[in-house]
C-alpha cells in the first residue's frame, strides 16, 4: 500500500506574504517573507521550495539570519518563468512555501577550526546564513576568511553588509570581480586566485564553497593546493530538483538524493557526482 | 646587498631555492617602489624588467577603444608581474599600473636570461618556478572567459 499524501504532507505549501523586496543587482532580488503560520526554523545552507502561484515551484536557499525569528529571506535571480515571477512579487503579495529541506553547512564540525568561505556570484546567498551564525558565535572559531567573486562590481551581493563585516576586523574578506570598469580599485581576476593569497591553517580548517559548478571545481583544486584535505571541503550542489522530499527521484544520483542528502555535501563524498554533467 | 638577498629569498616565488642559485639571481635584482598611479611598464615596450611584488597591488590593463584602460587582472603581494620577458620577442603585451604604493623586487630580465643561458641548471630551476605560475594564469583566464556567473549559480 502506498501512503496517501495528506494536507500535512511536505508536498503541500504553506502560504506566505512578502514583507519586503530589495534589488541586489541585475535581475537579482531579495524577498523577506512571512508565513501565515509561524516561520519554521532553518539551518544555514537549507533551501525551501517557493511557489509563484499559477507559474510553478523552484528550490531557493534561505539567505537570511537563522537567529532572526518570524521571517524568511530568499535571494533570487530571474532566469526563467518561476524565478522571474518570484522576483516580480512585492510587499503584500502571496507565495507558496515548502520546507526548509536538506542538509546544510557543517556548523557542528566547524568550531575550533579556521573557516574559509569561497563564494561565487549568487553563491554568496546560501552562505550568508552561515556567516551570520559564525559571526554571532565568533569566539568559537579560528580565523574566518571570506573570498567572494562576482562578475562585475554591480553584481556584488550584499555590498553594505560586506563593508560592515570588513569593519569588524575579526574576519578577513577579499572580493574580486571578473570584469571591471576603469574606476574599480579592488581585485580583478577569478575568485580562486584569492585562495593562494588567503591566510589560514589548512590542517585545521574547513572550507564552505558555493557558486557555479565550474567555479567550485576550480575552487576545490585551489583549496587542495593550499593543503586542505577533501574531507574538509563542503560544497552546495544546486542541481535541479522537483519534489525536494525524495519522492520523485529527479535529483537522484545512485544512492544520493541531492534534496535529502544535500544540497551541502562533503567533497570526498561527491567527487564522482561533480564529474556528472546532468542529473 | 645583504638586505636585498634576504628579501629575495623571502619572496614566495624563490622559497626554498638553493643558495648558489639565489646568489646568481640576486645579482640581477634591485629594490624598487612605485607610487599609486605610476606604471611599472607599458604595452609594446621591451620586457627588460619583471617584478616580484612585496607590497601593494598592480593592475594589468589593456586599452580598449571607447572603453579606456580595462583591467583584466590585479596582482598582489607575493605574486609576479610580467611573464613576457621569458619568451621572444620580449615585449610587454599590456600595461602594469600600481593601484596603491607598491614595493617590489625588480629583476633585470636580460641579466637573468643570460645567466640562465650560461647555467642551464639555473635555467631549469627558473622554468620549474615559472611554469606553475603560467599554468595558474592560464587556468584562471580560462575560468574568467567562461563568464560562469552569467548562468545561474
Ligand atoms: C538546492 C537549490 C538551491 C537553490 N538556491 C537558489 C537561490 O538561492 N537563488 C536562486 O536564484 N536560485 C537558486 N537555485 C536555482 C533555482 O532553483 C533555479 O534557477 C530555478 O529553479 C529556475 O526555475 P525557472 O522556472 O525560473 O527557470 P527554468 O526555465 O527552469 O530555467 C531557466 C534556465 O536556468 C537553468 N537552471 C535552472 N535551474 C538551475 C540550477 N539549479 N542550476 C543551474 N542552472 C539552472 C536552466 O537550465 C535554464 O537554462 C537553487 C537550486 C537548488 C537545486
Amino acid at each position: 500500500m502506498t501512503a496517501a499524501i495528506t494536507a500535512a504532507d511536505p508536498m503541500v505549501p504553506r502560504v506566505a506574504r512578502v514583507l519586503r523586496r530589495r534589488r541586489n543587482g541585475p535581475q537579482v532580488f531579495t524577498l523577506d517573507v512571512e508565513p501565515e503560520d509561524p516561520a519554521p526554523a532553518f539551518a544555514p545552507g537549507q533551501f525551501s521550495m517557493l511557489t509563484a502561484f499559477g507559474v510553478g515551484e523552484a528550490p531557493i536557499s534561505a539567505s537570511g539570519d537563522p537567529a532572526e525569528p518570524g521571517r524568511l529571506v530568499y535571494t533570487i535571480r530571474a532566469v526563467g518563468p518561476v524565478s522571474s515571477a518570484l522576483t516580480r512579487l512585492g510587499p503584500g503579495d502571496l507565495l507558496g512555501l515548502r520546507g526548509p529541506f536538506g542538509m546544510g553547512w557543517p556548523m557542528v564540525e566547524a568550531p575550533g577550526r579556521d573557516v574559509v568561505i569561497v563564494a561565487g556570484g549568487l553563491g554568496l546567498a546560501p552562505l550568508r546564513p552561515a556567516l551570520y551564525r559564525l559571526l554571532a558565535e565568533r569566539a568559537r572559531y579560528g580565523k574566518i576568511v571570506l573570498l567572494y567573486g562576482a562578475r562585475g562590481p554591480a553584481d556584488i551581493l550584499f555590498r553594505n553588509e560586506i563593508e560592515s563585516w570588513r569593519r569588524r576586523l575579526d574576519i578577513d574578506i577579499a572580493v574580486t570581480v571578473d570584469h571591471a570598469p576603469p574606476d574599480w580599485r579592488g581585485h580583478v581576476g577569478v575568485v580562486t586566485r584569492l585562495i593562494a593569497r588567503a591566510d589560514f591553517d589548512p590542517l585545521h580548517a574547513v572550507a564552505l564553497v558555493c557558486g557555479p559548478e565550474v567555479m567550485m571545481r576550480f575552487a576545490i583544486a585551489g583549496l587542495g593546493e593550499a593543503g586542505l584535505a577533501d574531507d574538509a571541503i563542503y560544497l552546495s550542489m544546486e542541481r535541479n530538483m522537483k519534489c525536494a522530499v525524495v519522492f520523485c527521484g529527479h535529483c537522484q544520483f545512485g544512492t544520493v538524493f541531492v534534496c535529502r542528502d544535500g544540497p551541502v555535501f562533503r567533497y570526498d563524498r561527491v567527487r564522482s557526482l561533480l564529474a556528472v554533467k546532468e542529473i | 646587498m645583504e638586505g636585498l638577498e634576504r628579501i629575495v629569498k623571502e619572496h614566495p616565488f624563490f622559497a626554498g631555492m638553493q643558495n648558489a642559485f639565489c646568489d646568481l639571481v640576486c645579482g640581477c635584482a634591485r629594490n624598487v617602489r612605485f607610487e599609486a598611479g605610476q606604471y611599472l611598464f607599458h604595452e609594446g615596450e621591451p620586457a627588460d624588467w619583471f617584478y616580484l611584488l612585496r607590497h601593494g597591488r598592480v593592475a594589468l590593463q589593456v586599452a580598449v577603444p571607447g572603453r579606456g584602460a580595462v583591467t583584466f587582472q590585479t596582482m598582489a603581494e607575493g605574486e609576479i608581474v610580467g611573464l613576457s620577458w621569458l619568451i621572444p620577442p620580449y615585449r610587454w603585451t599590456y600595461d602594469a599600473k600600481a593601484i596603491g604604493l607598491t614595493r617590489a623586487i625588480a629583476m633585470d630580465a636580460k641579466c637573468l636570461r643570460e645567466k640562465c643561458e650560461a647555467d642551464h641548471d639555473l635555467g631549469y630551476e627558473m622554468m620549474k618556478r615559472f611554469m606553475p605560475v603560467l599554468i595558474q594564469r592560464l587556468q584562471a583566464t580560462r575560468l574568467q572567459i567562461l563568464d560562469v556567473y552569467g548562468t545561474p549559480a
